[in-house]
């Protein structure tokens, strides 16, 4: 009985920290969490004493050249520090591959939102020119677009263009 | 076992970090903003992935941080093949060693899925989806000046030619290959140009252009045992001077 307590209580903290990790944004795309992009592949939790001794939070890198993964962690590392641990410990590792697959539903639906088009389901991991094509325009959801380059501003962004609205804009690239 | 992981790491991550440096100087003077994006882009994505490898070299083999390792060696300890270290000259030689290059590294990556040595093998699957993106804008720029004007398709000929002998070099084997081979961390240079070969000879073709015969003699070897041309050294005064002018300088 107490260890079902523990176990209970342990839950809920868990679910306390994936709740607070959502406070935490992509530096380069400030509408989504680290949650809804997959980036979060592990929490795990150490308490002893009913007090919250350790809190070891496992991500994995969208680019593995990501400028952004070291204020990530500092922020990952705030954050649930405000829950009151002795100590957070944030790990960086690839053991969980992130791909665009990782991401959310309803983060795809805020990328769009926020003038950027998300990425194609990759499915299998093979990325083929087809994937590249028949791509939404965030603005006028026209899907007459063509890819112009596969390099943008940030290492995550390709730039597109539509020919319905002539406008150009960024896609999240299928990885 | 260690000694063999170590060399190929080193390597790997040498030309990385090299060819990394070489893609950066197209940032500000590519030949069109997308191409300066893509150039920086992946000069990027190289040092990220350079930066990774020196991380296990550190963390898993015992070696120094990745700072020290990229900015603290000597010329002669620098594993990079010399493809990587020649200077970016005209836009068609940087596109043309772009895509003998960046074959080779996808085709490396790929094989190392398989590796016995997990850090690498799970290293290899992530890395190997940003290759993509490299190897394709490769792909359609030669394809595209191959098939272009009279002058776009003698110039990515000649780089072609040029660059030819030099990426031959990409292969040259270590003393630790059939021990790479048989702990199956690796499954040999040879088998890695046998591959590269296949992948790019039809990509050749269709830009119209020729594949360079190869003249064993003419291979230009001795990146990988620590010997380089003379573009290696200016290369990495001009990458390290910040570091060096306070060695100990917290960052």
């Amino acid at each position: 009985m107490v260890e079902q307590t523990i176990d209970h209580r342990q839950q809920t903290i868990e679910n306390t920290v994936w709740e607070i990790l959502e406070n935490v944004k992509d530096p380069e795309i400030p509408v989504i969490s680290v949650v809804d992009m997959g980036m979060i592949t592990a929490v795990q939790l150490q308490t002893s004493d009913f007090r919250l001794r350790t809190c070891s939070i496992t991500m994995t890198p969208t680019f593995v050249g990501c400028p952004a993964i070291d204020v990530i962690k500092k922020n990952i590392h705030e954050e649930v520090m405000k829950l009151g641990f002795d100590e957070v410990e944030v790990k960086v590792d690839f053991e969980t591959k992130w791909t665009s697959d990782r991401m959310k539903d309803s983060a795809k639906m805020k990328l769009e939102k926020f003038g950027l088009a998300p990425p194609v389901m990759l499915n299998d991991d093979e990325l083929t020119e087809a994937q590249l094509n028949n791509v939404r325009c965030p603005h006028c959801h026209s899907t007459d677009t063509t890819l112009r380059s596969a390099f943008g501003s940030t290492l995550c962004r390709a730039i597109r263009f539509c020919f319905s609205c002539k406008q150009g804009f960024e896609q999240f690239k299928p990885i | 076992m260690s000694n063999a992981l170590k060399d190929l790491l080193f390597k790997m991550a040498d030309d990385a970090l090299i060819i990394g440096h070489r893609n950066s100087e197209w940032t500000g003077i590519g030949p069109m903003l997308e191409e300066d994006l893509a150039f920086s882009s992946m000069a990027q994505d190289k040092i990220g992935h350079a930066q990774a490898l020196y991380k296990i070299l550190n963390e898993v083999l015992g070696e120094a941080d990745a700072d020290t390792l990229a900015f603290k060696r000597e010329e002669k300890q620098f594993k990079c093949c010399q493809l990587v270290e020649q200077p970016i000259g005209e836009y068609d030689f940087s596109i043309v060693r772009q895509f003998l290059f960046d074959h080779a590294e996808l085709i490396r990556y790929d094989m190392l899925t398989q590796s016995s040595f997990q850090p690498l093998a799970q290293l290899a699957k992530k890395v190997k989806g940003e290759i993509k993106y490299h190897v394709m804008h490769a792909d359609t720029f030669v394809k595209q000046l191959g098939k272009g004007t009279e002058e776009s398709k003698a110039r990515m000929q000649s780089s072609l030619n040029y660059a030819w002998h030099f990426a031959l070099g990409i292969f040259e084997k270590s003393e630790f290959e059939n021990e790479l081979i048989s702990e199956n961390i690796f499954a040999g240079e040879e088998e890695l140009k046998k591959r590269w070969l296949e992948k790019i000879t039809p990509i050749i073709e269709a830009a119209t252009l020729k594949v360079p015969v190869t003249d064993e003699s003419k291979i230009i070897y001795g990146g990988r045992k620590g010997f380089h041309s003379e573009y290696l050294k200016p290369l990495l005064d001009e990458m390290c001077e910040v570091v060096r002018t306070d060695i100990d300088a917290e960052w």
